[in-house]
């Protein structure tokens, strides 16, 4: 009986090793580094890092840099959450219906997801180019706007960094919510129509609230992209001007990996960790009592 | 019985070629970066390829690293992981940060015969004084470049002016300017006058005009910036004031990528540059061009610019002896010049202008000798300790004032005030 339960505990663990090594290694190891090297000073050369306490804390806490981010960093999950949810499912809706040429586009709405952001960033640029893009070309010859320049500009900078990533980030929720109305049965939406209820009523009594375990995840996903999601910045705007754009993980890759201050990096590293956990366990507690689960 | 001693000496003998091989050829690392378009990489690759093949006992291994930016962080990041590169060409302005970490090593402990010593000397001074500091060479320069103003001829004669005359000075520039921008009815601009691209860092150009107007923006021991210095205040007045005021350039920060496309394509009838894209442009633009040194104001004057060869420290003597010695011979005349001869870079010694593959190029390509001619009026490109910092930091007070967020004393003032904190410990 005893050896079997000890086989038991060392299989058990034998299963769970893999995914512990490389969850060790690669999340919580450097989440504890990190934290501890927010209490040091930066190494440089010949002087080798000493504790300060909570002087890097102090520092971040009167950078205006920091806070401008920061409030970009709010403005930009604004910007893209709700609009890339409720595209998402707009399109889900409309290319679950029967229609001509469906899983073209499937496709079509799909593709941007499958583009590697540096090259969907790429193209983007030249959208925005003044003078010769896209934008500039079309809304000029349809309006005759005078030429803008999008990305040069701290009033639009960043929204356009925004329209970038909804339409990166909308084909792949798209994908989940397809997935989850082809999960729901038809037979209520059928009852519902016999009721004679009208397309929004359906919509909004069965169809949304049917979807909202996905809209969680989708929810979750996103609040995490909005502050993940930093790759285009390098290509459109560097973070310019005068940190217009810029968000808090392209703030702290500058800080560690431009100016080297590994130790001010570390700390704000810290505080990004702190808000994301705050706001994953904050999304979890308050949707979970609005989720409907079957 | 006879597998297995067939296998033991299979075993030795490819232990022994190994530790042949590794005794007999130098192994080095080499990060070079890519920073603007056309066949530099493949230009340095097959320059790489032709040392080894001419030095069977040195083995190279050229790795494309990126962006200036990629390189310096990839170089970093190894030195910090024990398996630093033994040579990296990096950013010259990078050489504080590069002592900071305490990541190179003089070339003088390795130029030590009077030829070597000699051999220093033959850079052109303007190249060097990024180089250098404590009187001591730390980088080699390669790929080096210079900003210079590109006219286009076509446009300059469709509004009158002599084609053949680019602005000497800051006014004529305005004045030529004002001639060349062309508006519709309504106000929208199909040519610009001038384009100063700003976007990224805005200071390198700025630099050219800080330095025209007589100003240093900072010293030669890296430790002291000069931000807000009056002339550099009027300096960088100048430059909004040329969208805002005189109206013959864009509006806010202009894109530093799509400069050459806007000069081909004709949004603008000249643009500041570097000299890295002179091969792009002669190949590229539709039209007659000019090439001329930036104008003036108190002087002519740029900035240099690009990437050094640096010496990394944790490599055997040995290594260090090879690195050295590509160094020396892929910045002679005959390897030089090919160099330049792709990319536009200014070849860094007298020497190469002598040759007879430049004589022949520059004969047939007379624009190619503006940059090096600029170098007599050329200064340093800003560099201190904490460079990218500091730098970042002017950035941003460069880009408040060109959207028009702050003035340009405000802001420059508040630069300095930073800056000041930051290098305050290296004084």
């Amino acid at each position: 009986m005893r050896v079997t339960f000890k086989r038991d505990w060392i299989h058990g663990w034998l299963l769970l090793l893999p995914a512990m090594v490389f969850l060790f290694a690669f999340t919580h190891i450097p989440a504890v580094t990190t934290f501890i090297n927010s209490f040091y000073s930066t190494p440089r050369g010949r002087k080798p890092a000493k504790f300060i306490g909570l002087e890097n804390y102090e520092r971040f806490w009167d950078d205006p840099v920091f806070w401008k981010v920061m409030f970009n960093n709010l403005w930009f999950a604004l910007g893209t959450i709700p609009l890339s949810i409720a595209l998402s499912i707009a399109m889900a809706l409309w290319v679950n219906d029967k229609l001509a040429g469906r899983s073209l586009v499937r496709m079509a709405y799909f593709t941007p997801t499958v583009l590697p952001l540096i090259a969907v960033a790429n193209i983007w640029l030249f959208f925005y180019t003044p003078g010769f893009g896209l934008f500039d070309q079309v809304f000029g010859a349809l309006f005759g706007w005078s030429s803008t320049n999008w990305l040069g500009d701290p009033a639009t900078a960043l929204n356009a960094v925004i329209v970038v990533t909804v339409w990166k980030e909308a084909g792949f929720f798209m994908i989940f919510y397809l997935a989850a109305l082809q999960a729901i049965p038809v037979s209520l939406v059928e009852a519902a129509r016999i009721e004679g209820a009208s397309r929004w009523t359906i919509f909004w009594r069965i169809t949304f609230p049917l979807l909202m375990p996905t809209t969680l995840f989708v929810s979750i996903n996103a609040v995490i992209n909005s502050f993940r999601l930093v790759d285009h910045i390098f290509i459109l705007t560097d973070g310019g001007p005068d940190n217009a754009s810029s968000l808090l993980l392209f703030y702290i890759y500058e800080v560690a990996f431009r100016f080297w201050e590994t130790g001010y990096a570390a700390t704000l590293t810290v505080a990004l960790l702190v808000l994301l956990s705050a706001l994953a366990i904050g999304q979890f507690f308050f949707f979970d009592r609005k989720v409907h689960y079957k | 019985m006879i597998k297995s001693t067939f296998l033991k000496a299979v075993a030795a003998t490819a232990l022994s070629v190994s530790t042949w091989a590794s005794a007999h050829a130098v192994d080095l690392q080499f990060y070079f970066p890519v920073a603007v378009g056309g066949k530099a990489a493949d230009t340095i690759q097959a320059l790489t390829d032709e040392y080894v093949a001419a030095n069977p006992d040195v083995k190279i291994d050229a790795v494309y690293a990126g962006s200036y930016q990629d390189t310096v962080a990839k170089a970093i990041t190894a030195s910090r992981g024990g398996n630093p590169p033994q040579l990296s060409v990096i950013l010259s302005v990078d050489m504080f940060t590069l002592i900071d970490e305490d990541l190179i090593q003089p070339f003088d402990n390795y130029l030590t015969s009077d030829e070597d010593k000699a051999w220093v000397e033959g850079f052109y001074p303007a190249f060097m004084e990024n180089s250098q500091t404590g009187g001591k060479t730390y980088g080699i320069p390669f790929q080096r470049s210079t900003p210079v103003l590109y006219w286009n001829k076509e446009a300059f004669k469709e509004a009158g002016l002599d084609p053949e005359v680019a602005p000497a000075t800051w006014d004529e520039m305005v004045e030529f300017g004002k001639k060349l921008t062309k508006k519709d009815a309504d106000g929208k601009v199909s040519q610009w006058g001038v384009r100063i691209p700003s976007s990224g860092f805005p200071y390198w150009l700025f630099q050219g005009l800080a330095i025209e107007n007589g100003a240093t923006l900072a010293n030669a021991e890296g430790n002291k910036t000069n931000f807000d210095d009056p002339k550099v205040v009027e300096a960088l007045q100048y430059l909004v004031d040329l969208s805002t005021k005189h109206e013959v350039m864009a509006p806010g920060i202009i894109e530093w990528g799509a400069t050459p496309k806007a000069f081909f394509e004709g949004q603008t009838a000249m643009m500041w540059t570097s000299t890295g894209n002179l091969t792009n442009v002669r190949d590229n633009a539709p039209f007659d061009f000019g090439v001329a040194m930036l104008p003036s104001k108190a002087t002519r004057g740029a900035p240099t610019g690009g990437g050094n060869f640096y010496l990394f420290k944790g490599a055997s003597d040995e290594q260090n002896k090879a690195a050295v010695e590509f160094v020396q011979w892929i910045t002679a005349p005959a390897q030089s010049a090919k160099w330049t001869i792709a990319t536009g870079y200014v070849a860094p010694r007298a020497e190469t202008w002598e040759s007879e593959t430049m004589k022949a190029y520059t004969a047939d390509f007379a624009p190619a000798l503006i940059a090096r001619d600029q170098l007599e009026f050329a200064k340093a490109e800003l560099s201190t300790y904490q460079n990218q910092r500091v730098t970042g930091i002017f950035n941003d007070a460069l880009a408040s004032v060109i959207t028009g967020k702050k003035d340009a004393a405000t802001a420059l003032k508040e630069a300095q005030a930073q800056a000041d904190g930051i290098l305050s410990e290296y004084r």
